[in-house]
């Protein structure tokens, strides 16, 4: 079992994060709680991605001595994938914390559940 | 397995078990600041220095003060609602009871059950599913097929490029990358649609854009002087830098994204170093708008070319020049400079979005 894991660290951190983010989403109260706990998760999810593209031993892929063997370099295709998924997260970040000062502004609290009874106090 | 990467993993669980654990909104998101230079440091190990520039300038730079401006923009919203009315007023504004506090303790208990029991079984789940991927780091994994040998070995030949991930994601794939570039500026828009104040009152708006920016100014040491002259030192720096990034997308790790973000956030420390009066001249609204505009219409147009050439880049009569100088790989260096453009501005008008509410 613990040769399995140190096998797969990588995929089992990514795993372990992932479960932590969506506890994070769900349990807390606090709104900005909440979006850190997603961002958590997109960076598990980030991280499983490109430790698929891993190759133990070989070199970034970025072309060196003139040397174009596939056998020398990690696969390329993950980290394209991730590099726009990173930043798209950040704009993301940002739309949900607009939202997050809205409802301050609004019902004057970051508790979700608070909210929500205002919202149905006024309806 | 590497030493240096158990660690890492070790830190990085501790870091997200602390987020979810401390009391304080602030202390946990400078955690979760360390807990995304831990993973930069991750991307180094995992030999993805593209990742690892990006993740450090994003992550850890500009959602880190993303967050920090929110926080501050809830406390001065908190000054200005006490500041027009008694607390009784907020109070009248409580939940009476509708709902009896039993019930709403019962199903909150519910809740947390159903919630505990669904991340326990998805955590169980996730993990015995990977523990039957192949194994990290093999040459023999499936997803290590023929495309990505493709990518590498014709890489060089078809887009000239040094740095297999810009030409993957610049030339075989520069139409996601595209529509990568409208998601933020659509995001900008959103954002921008959501906290915008007009410098005329309306009726429902509390303040108008004047008086947001001199209680913006009024809960914040405009003049420090520690951060003034670190600043002059480090500015220039920065900017440098992420040029430097942006130009050499091409020829070694970063590009559009990394040196894009790398400059967003030199402009945001110049923002908090020398107030909106300072950076006003030269980027305020119509600036960012006529880059971005410009950015995505070169963007547009230097990719349409494929459409009248067969998307095969068949006909391409753009010079591919000797791979390694500055000036080649044909679209690559624009379009990076059009992504780094985008990008810049994005990360600049979130952050003045949320500070002031307008660009």
């Amino acid at each position: 079992m613990y040769e399995l894991i140190m096998t797969h660290l990588n995929d089992v951190v990514a795993a372990v994060l992932f479960a932590i983010g969506l506890a994070n989403l769900l349990f807390q109260k606090n709104m900005i709680k909440k979006i850190i706990g997603l961002n958590i998760m997109d960076t598990s999810v980030y991280l499983l991605l490109a430790s698929q593209g891993y190759i133990r031993g070989l070199a970034a892929p970025i072309m060196t001595d003139g040397n174009t063997d596939a056998g020398n370099y990690i696969n390329p295709i993950p980290s394209g994938l991730v590099l726009t998924g990173i930043v798209v997260s950040v704009s993301v970040t940002a739309l949900m914390l607009s939202l997050t000062i809205r409802i301050y502004k609004k019902y004057h609290t970051l508790n979700l559940d608070e909210a929500l009874m205002r919202v149905r106090q006024e309806e | 397995m590497n030493i240096l990467m158990i660690i890492m993993s070790v830190f990085l669980i501790v870091c997200a078990v602390a987020v979810s654990f401390t009391r304080s909104i602030l202390s946990s998101i400078v955690i979760f600041s360390a807990y995304s230079l831990i993973m930069s440091v991750m991307w180094i190990l995992m030999e993805s220095p593209d990742l690892a520039i990006t993740e450090a300038a994003v992550g850890a730079g500009v959602t880190g003060i993303l967050f920090y401006a929110t926080l501050k923009k809830i406390n001065q919203i908190d000054i200005n609602f006490y500041k027009r009315g008694p607390l009784d007023e907020k109070n009248k504004n409580r939940p009476a009871g509708d709902i009896s506090a039993k019930t709403l303790k019962a199903s909150a208990a519910i809740y947390r059950v159903v919630a505990l029991v669904c991340v326990l079984t998805l955590a169980v789940l996730l993990v015995a599913t990977v523990l039957n991927l192949p194994e990290v780091g093999q040459i023999s994994n499936p997803d290590n097929n023929e495309v990505s040998e493709r990518y590498i070995e014709k890489g060089i030949e078809e887009t000239g490029a040094i740095n297999f991930v810009a030409g993957m994601i610049l030339d075989y794939r520069a139409f996601d990358t595209f529509g990568e570039s409208n998601v933020l500026f659509v995001a900008t828009i959103c954002v921008m649609v959501m906290l915008r104040i007009s410098k005329k009152r309306d009726p429902g708006e509390e303040t108008n854009a004047e008086e947001e920016e001199v209680s913006d100014r009024f809960y914040e040491p405009a003049n420090d002087t520690i951060l003034q002259v670190m600043s002059l030192i480090i500015f220039p720096v920065i900017m440098v830098f992420g040029i430097y990034v942006v130009l050499n997308g091409h020829l070694s790790p970063g590009g559009g994204f990394s040196g894009g973000a790398v400059l967003g956030a030199g402009f945001i420390l110049y923002l908090n170093a020398y107030g909106f009066e300072k950076t006003d001249r030269f980027m305020n609204a119509k600036t960012v708008k006529w880059i971005t505009f410009i950015a995505l219409m070169v963007y547009c147009l230097a990719k349409s070319y494929s459409f009248f050439t067969g998307a095969n880049h068949l006909e391409s009569h753009i010079p591919l020049g000797t791979p390694g100088a500055i000036l080649s790989s044909g679209l690559i260096l624009i379009l990076n400079i059009c992504v780094g453009m985008v990008v810049a501005c994005t990360m600049y008008s979130f952050y003045a979005l949320v500070r002031r509410g307008r660009i």
